[in-house]
């Protein structure tokens, strides 16, 4: 049995949207090397919808992997709807992560709230209201 | 396939296999039963006994067959421990980067009332044997320190450290399993007590092994049962397993020089290849190390995607990234030889077989080269340690 899905291996292989955004509207970077997992996302927003999104990670196959799938689950994605992204969506999306990889896929989630995040402090009128 | 992972296990050699099957079939009956079928499975044990101790120097009552280098590695540490009880003497010396069957062993007697000294083993990997002695005390009942490690490769000073533990009169222990079949040990030379050994890294086969004890010693009991084993390990003997171990053995012996004189070159090689990647260190000493082992960290990537994309090429490694264990922190060796976390995730181990050819260095060098560029080339880490945001450890 293999370690990991055909999913992930694909995404692993074959990473989406791998690089940089110069221009980003919102940039966020979590995990640390102490724990061997980096992720950086970068995100372009026009009119309340990621337009372009790009990923860099120092990581492991689901760590690379997830970053991907996350990416490809935003893209042409309305905020309210990038939001509501959990890595339990994005482990699925990937037919699953094996039990003691999940931290990887919440890595990818905890990155692009922390990339949507820079983006509402520089344009505080697109945070959504709350509640 | 190129094979690199021989520190991990090894293939069984084709008289080694050729043994194990026509045991199966000659030899199958209990070696404790008194009819002449059962006597001939206890002639193939008492040959290997033979044979095995014979390799190590040692003679064949010291010889006790158990299912591997843990087990051997757990019986060892506990007789000590046994017997310095007994003296009311507590303390164990041993060092950092031990093999987990020892170090968790060690952590058992701890809950027990045992004390542990763990020595440091310094950047080069390689133990100091005045600190062993400064180390020694009163109460000291063992000293346990491997004689290779299997990460990072590096030969330990073991005759000195010997010699230390006879003059003092401590027990010495020693987890061989990395370094017999591979280079020459010899229990005698080396003022070894007790030495555990492992088929499975020396072309023979998985779930045998050996503990050498030296006559007087009297081993504690693990597995309690019947008498196999001269009351010391109960259970019915795995016969072709240690027939075929035997046979590994000898072969190993037989070749060793010459094998090791073309694995050291072809390890050399690797080497050299691999320092030409940028931001790199080699781990562990340079020249006192395994004949086929290559360790190296690479800044700036994480080893379970190096080791997936070599595997997509063809190379079988290991790494001691956190990613590959499933816990969040990297191999204890690495971090006992002064690696910090960040690199140490970015660690590869290649562990050379004997059939290793020239070609298929260059290939690894080839390939190890293209993957570590790649995965450098969409690292936020390495991003900015090129842009100068961070400082280069490596
Ligand atoms: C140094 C060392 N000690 C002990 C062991 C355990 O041996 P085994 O797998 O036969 O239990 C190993 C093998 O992984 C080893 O490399
Ligand atoms: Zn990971």
């Amino acid at each position: 049995m293999a370690l990991y899905s055909e999913k992930v291996m694909d995404h692993f292989r074959n990473p989406r949207n791998v690089g940089v955004i110069e221009d980003a509207d919102g940039v966020g970077e979590v995990g640390n090397a102490k724990c061997g997992d980096i992720m950086k996302m970068y995100l372009k927003i026009e009119n309340g919808i990621v337009t372009d999104v790009k990923f860099e990670t120092f990581g492991c196959g689901s760590a690379i992997a997830s970053s991907s799938m996350a990416t490809e689950l935003i893209k042409g994605k309305p905020l309210e709807e990038v939001e509501q992204l959990t890595n339990k969506a994005v482990a699925e999306a990937l037919d699953g992560l094996p039990d003691y990889k999940m931290h990887c896929s919440v890595l990818a989630e905890e990155a692009i709230s922390s990339a949507l995040e820079d983006y509402y402090r520089k344009h505080p009128e697109a945070r959504p209201p709350k509640g | 396939m190129i094979y690199a992972d021989n520190a991990a296990t090894t293939k069984m050699s084709d008289g080694a296999a050729k043994v194990f099957v026509s045991l199966l079939d000659e030899a199958w009956g209990n070696p404790s039963s008194l009819y002449a079928h059962g006597q001939k499975a206890k002639e193939v044990l008492e040959q290997a006994r033979q044979d095995v101790a014979g390799v190590i120097g040692a003679s064949p009552r010291e010889i006790t067959f158990t299912s591997g280098g843990s087990e051997a590695d757990n019986q060892a540490i506990r007789t000590g421990a046994a017997l310095g009880r007994k003296k009311g003497k507590m303390h164990i010396v041993s060092t950092a980067f031990e093999h987990h069957a020892v170090l968790h062993t060690l952590e058992a007697l701890k809950k027990e009332g045992f004390s542990v000294t763990l020595l440091d083993v310094h950047e080069n990997g390689i133990v100091d044997p005045a600190e062993v002695e400064a180390a020694i005390r009163e109460d000291t009942c063992l000293v346990t320190i491997m004689y290779a490690n299997n990460e990072i490769g590096t030969i330990q000073p073991i005759r000195e450290i010997g010699a230390i533990c006879r003059k003092k009169e401590v027990l010495f222990h020693v987890d061989a399993v990395q370094a017999v079949g591979h280079i020459p040990v010899n229990v005698t030379d080396d003022c070894i007590d007790m030495l555990s050994a492992s088929a499975h890294k020396f072309h023979g086969p998985k779930g045998v092994g050996f503990l050498y004890a030296k006559k007087g010693i009297r081993l504690t009991n693990l597995i309690e049962g019947g008498a196999q084993e001269r009351g010391r390990r109960a259970g019915t003997e795995n016969v072709p397993g240690i027939g075929a171990m035997a046979q590994a053995l000898k072969e190993a012996d037989a070749g060793m020089a010459e094998n090791a004189a073309r694995v050291v070159r072809m390890r050399d090689r690797l080497i050299a290849g691999l320092q030409e990647i940028p931001h790199c260190a080699l781990n562990g000493d340079q020249e006192r190390r395994l004949p086929g082992n290559v360790n190296f960290c690479f800044e700036g990537i994480e080893g379970e995607s190096l080791l997936l994309l070599l595997d997509d090429k063809g190379i079988c490694a290991s790494s001691g990234s956190a990613c590959t264990s499933g816990s969040l922190d990297p191999s204890h060796v690495l971090l006992a030889i002064g690696r910090i976390h960040d690199v140490a995730h970015g660690s590869l181990r290649l562990s050379l077989g004997e059939d290793i050819t020239e070609e298929e260095v260059d290939y690894i060098i080839r390939t190890v080269k293209e993957v570590v560029a790649y995965l450098r080339s969409f690292s936020p880490v390495w991003r900015d340690l090129m842009a100068g945001k961070k400082e280069f450890i490596l």
